[in-house]
């Protein structure tokens, strides 16, 4: 039995290393693309902070009722707490293009369309809403305070 | 039957007299201002509404947001409150006037009597009995409890119907894509849209950006502030000095009022 223990974890522990190295490979790639099957897994940019507003996976399946509700808020009443707001959410999750300035939702390296073109569902929020924030709002610190970088192999949407 | 359930029996009356239910109003709220004979400015708050609102917190009807603009002080040659409503909200035409979006643009009335010409700014009037919200069929048109007249392009079906009850000709229809919209001014192909009072900034504690271009570079015509502040420097200036609102025959008790018109 304690055998059996010591196996399991030489065994976890050799998996833990190799998905490191999968993680440092993947990082020195330039173009990060994660192909491990038959539909290529979206690649889920950084956020800034150590945690998004809720939990992950709580944010993963709420997320659009948080939008919702806020949106109905903000709108009719003029509450801007800043909590769930989309314009939050874009700011945190801003990736930069090239050009080191953000991304718009014309991009497939947006936040909200790396994994809504995988998902196959369409929004229809930026058809009115900015997809970035505005020239110059964002913090020159944006990218060293990304610190939710998650590998593709762990993001996986289920 | 008390008299706030008597005044709203009137208002559900077919052809009921926004008159009559101001007096009922006032009498209810036995504290108003007369601003002129038959109009009436409720000062029905308590506290200071002047104070900034917190971030969480809703609109009020303790506010009522409005504005004095002095044509004395408008020159016919300006235009800033224009371009700086542009630039604030993201405002960009095609060169295409007949269907290019307009939040406030500058008119000129002349008397064909006396040859007598004024230049006018004119947005939305943000009135207290909106025709826009009343033929809105999905509810999109809407006032806020601080008396701003919106349109919630969530639900706005784009049908126009408000564009064709305004009678100020307050409001737009967006014909073609919009990109590069501010974070503040979200706005969209197939939704009405008009002037919000800049109302990203009200929430803020600022001015609308074109009371503060015409302070800033302009004649210094536009006052902006709460009408239900009996404080406010707005709510002195209409209790001294004689305004008008434009079309006040139709009873809408417009929050933006004209002096020396």
């Amino acid at each position: 039995m304690t055998q059996e223990r010591t196996s399991y974890a030489m065994i976890a522990a050799v998996l833990i290393y190799m998905a490191g190295l999968a993680v440092a490979a993947s990082a020195t790639e330039t173009e990060p693309v994660a192909n491990s099957g038959r539909v290529p897994l979206p690649v889920i940019p950084i956020g800034e902070g150590d945690s998004c507003v809720e939990d992950i996976d709580f944010m993963r399946r709420n997320h659009m009722s948080l939008l919702m509700h806020q949106r109905d808020e903000t709108v009719q009443e003029g509450i801007r707490s800043k909590q769930y707001s989309l314009k939050e959410c874009l700011s945190c999750h801003a990736v930069l293009g090239p050009d080191a300035t953000p991304v718009t939702a014309a991009s497939p390296q947006h936040f909200c369309r790396s994994c809504h073109d995988y998902a196959a569902v369409k929004i229809d929020c930026f058809q009115c809403h900015a997809s970035r924030p505005e020239p110059g709002t964002l913090p020159a610190d944006h990218l060293q305070r990304s610190t939710l970088a998650v590998s593709p192999a762990t993001h996986r949407i289920e | 039957m008390s008299l706030k359930i008597k005044s709203m029996d009137v208002a559900e009356t077919p052809g009921f007299d926004p008159q009559r239910r101001s007096f009922l109003g006032a009498a209810a709220a036995a504290a108003g201002v007369a601003l002129a004979p038959g109009v009436m400015l409720y000062a029905i708050t308590k506290s200071s509404p002047t104070k900034a609102r917190a971030l969480d917190a809703a609109a009020s009807s303790d506010v009522r947001w409005g504005m004095l603009i002095d044509l004395g002080r408008c020159d016919s040659g300006c235009d800033d409150c224009v371009t700086a409503c542009a630039t604030e909200n993201g405002i960009g035409g095609h060169g295409r006037p007949e269907t290019d979006p307009q939040w406030i643009r500058k008119i000129e009335l002349t008397d064909p009597q006396t040859g007598n010409s004024k230049s006018l700014p004119m947005m939305c009037l943000h009135c207290e009995d909106p025709p826009c919200v009343d033929v809105c069929p999905t509810g999109a048109s809407f006032k806020r409890a601080d008396g701003i007249v919106l349109v919630d392009k969530h639900t706005c079906i784009g049908c126009r119907y408000c564009i064709i009850a305004c009678p100020y000709k307050a409001r737009s229809f967006v014909h073609e894509l919009v990109e590069d919209q501010k974070t503040h001014a979200p706005r969209g192909k197939g939704t009405v849209e008009g002037c919000t009072m800049c109302v990203h900034r009200i929430d803020a504690d600022r001015q609308p950006a074109c009371v503060e271009a015409c302070s800033d570079t302009g004649g210094g015509a536009m006052l902006f502030g709460n009408l239900n502040d009996p404080d406010s420097e707005i709510s002195k200036r209409v209790a001294r000095y004689a305004s008008q609102q434009i079309r006040a025959d139709l009873g809408l008790n417009t929050a933006v009022r004209y002096q020396n018109l």
